[in-house]
């Protein structure tokens, strides 16, 4: 399903990215750092897909394809070391992650998986045309949306 | 703040029935709804904007799952837990023998057929505002919905807030029908104004309260405390979103945000009604947040 290749530069991607929010997020521990960079990347590919969807930016099979293969690859890596325990909301000033989903683990993990098949679902399909990608969205979105509901701190 | 509604509670517990008298529940009697005709469309998008099923439809329900109104959600406050009943259908378990006038009067006046009060975790100091035809519809769209058996779970709240007379207090000092918001005439801001203040119920999540308890309208919408005392609800003025309408409408439709982060938090539920609403209200909505008087 994942191409080695579009593995390899998500890793990149998320290296590079990775670096980029740590200024910003200075002095938090790597493990939150870690997954805000990750949603981050989530939200940076979702938002080329978004941009052609509403019409913002043209379509591109090619770009489509790269930025849904991206969050593909992303949602199908493993995150453990990402939630370590000790670093909620209530812990960690800067971190937005309730505490509920150190409690709830295999809730938090399937709600992973559950983005992964959304994400794997619209790379498949992201090449075909815009209506494809603007199908494929509303279901990854959901997925993104159901898991800030149980465990994303409202907090701004 | 609570400790001015306990307060409330035991000041009208302590007068007895002289307080009964002055805060005696209102009700909405069969001949008031007599002569207005229920339309099931617009009965189910009063039930949309209005978000019942935020509330009433089992957590973490979705899709068509929305429509079985069985309970169960939990909301936790200061004051304790509570849980919202079942409101289906079903003759026992929900509000299936309940006549039209009294689910009108639980939603406009939030009084029990039984003559309680009803906790204003159930928003109907919001609801009040809404046109009769509309709640009379969406009675009526509730009895299309289905049966469910589950029953309603009590509320876990310590005292005094186990004791309903207080609120009766409350609802004449706090729950206000005047508009916050001049429309100046124009009709689209009049229907995102509806549709915010009185359906929407907005405020009662985006508005900080009044001492006692009431929705401060001089800081209409300009953020609070999450009531489950972690972190805050945002403050949607223009003082702080500075989205485009485009921008408001794409979040309030679909979660996401212009940065394409996701909605979170209690808002989730919120988007999945505004999103089965016409795109010409959410559009109302959204040039309604640019008329309300921005706070920093
Ligand atoms: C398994 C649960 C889960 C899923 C799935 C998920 N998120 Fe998140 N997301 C979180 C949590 C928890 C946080 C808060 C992390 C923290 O601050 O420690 C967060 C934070 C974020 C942030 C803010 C990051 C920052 O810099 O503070 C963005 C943006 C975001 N998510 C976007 C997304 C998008 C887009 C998707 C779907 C493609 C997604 N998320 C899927 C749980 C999830
Ligand atoms: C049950 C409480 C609740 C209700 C009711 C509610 N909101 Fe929200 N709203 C929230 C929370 C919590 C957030 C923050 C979401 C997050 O953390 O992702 C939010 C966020 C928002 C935002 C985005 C603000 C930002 O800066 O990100 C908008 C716009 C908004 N709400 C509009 C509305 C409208 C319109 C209504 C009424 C139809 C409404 N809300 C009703 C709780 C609520
Ligand atoms: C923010 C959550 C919330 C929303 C939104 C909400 N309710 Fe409720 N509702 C509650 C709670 C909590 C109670 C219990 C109040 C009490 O026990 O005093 C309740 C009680 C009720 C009751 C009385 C049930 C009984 O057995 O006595 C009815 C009827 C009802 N709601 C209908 C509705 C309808 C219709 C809507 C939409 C227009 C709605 N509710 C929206 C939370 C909510």
């Amino acid at each position: 399903m994942i191409k080695p290749l579009a593995f390899t530069a998500a890793f990149g991607a998320l290296a590079v990215a990775g670096t980029a929010i740590a200024d910003s997020h200075a002095g938090l521990p790597p493990a939150v750092k870690a997954r805000q960079a990750h949603m981050q990347l989530y939200a940076h590919n979702l938002g080329i897909l978004g941009g052609m969807a509403r019409g913002n930016a043209e379509y591109s099979a090619e770009a489509a394809s790269a930025a849904a293969s991206n969050l593909a690859a992303l949602s199908q890596l493993d995150q453990m070391t990402y939630w370590a325990p000790g670093t909620d909301s209530d812990t960690v000033e800067g971190s937005k992650a309730l505490p509920a989903l150190w409690e709830n683990i295999p809730d938090a993990v399937s709600k992973g998986q559950a983005l992964a098949t959304a994400a794997v679902a619209l790379s498949e399909t992201a090449g075909n045309g815009l209506e494809a990608v603007q199908a494929g969205l509303g279901p990854v979105g959901r997925a993104c949306g159901s898991c800030h509901e149980a465990y994303q701190l409202s907090d701004n | 703040m609570l400790r001015f509604l306990a307060y409330l509670t035991l000041v009208a517990v302590a007068a007895g029935g002289a307080s009964l008298i002055v805060t005696r529940p209102q009700t909405i009697p069969d001949s008031a709804i007599a002569g207005i005709e229920a339309d099931l469309a617009r009965g189910e998008q009063a039930f949309h904007a209005a978000g019942c099923a935020s509330c009433h439809a089992a957590k973490g329900a979705e899709g068509e799952a929305r429509l079985i109104l069985a309970g169960g959600a939990t909301f936790e406050t200061p004051a304790g837990t509570f849980v919202a009943p079942n409101i289906s259908q079903h003759p026992e378990a929900g509000i299936g023998e309940w006549s039209r006038a009294e689910i009108v009067t639980a939603i406009l006046a939030g009084t029990s057929p039984g003559g309680a009060h009803y906790y204003p975790a159930f928003p109907y100091g919001s609801y009040a505002k809404a046109e009769l035809a509309d709640i009379v519809s969406l009675a009526a769209f509730l009895e299309t919905l289905p049966e469910d058996p589950t029953p309603s779970a009590p509320h876990d709240l310590g005292f005094p807030f186990n004791i309903r007379v207080g609120i009766g207090l409350w609802k004449s000092i706090a729950v206000s029908n005047d508009w916050v918001i001049d429309t100046r005439g124009d009709e689209t801001l009049a229907r995102g104004r509806y549709l915010v203040e009185a359906l929407g119920h907005c405020g009662e999540c985006h508005t900080p309260r009044t001492a006692t308890q009431g929705l401060d309208s001089t800081r209409w919408l300009a953020g609070a405390p999450n009531p489950s005392g972690r972190g805050t609800i945002p403050n949607i003025t223009p003082g702080a979103l500075d989205w485009t309408v485009d921008d408001i409408v794409a979040y309030l439709t679909t979660g996401f945000t212009p940065d394409f982060d996701v909605v979170g938090g209690s808002m989730t539920s919120v988007v999945q009604n505004l999103a089965l609403l016409p795109e010409a209200d959410v559009r109302a909505i959204a040039a309604y947040f640019k008329a309300v008087p921005p706070v920093e």
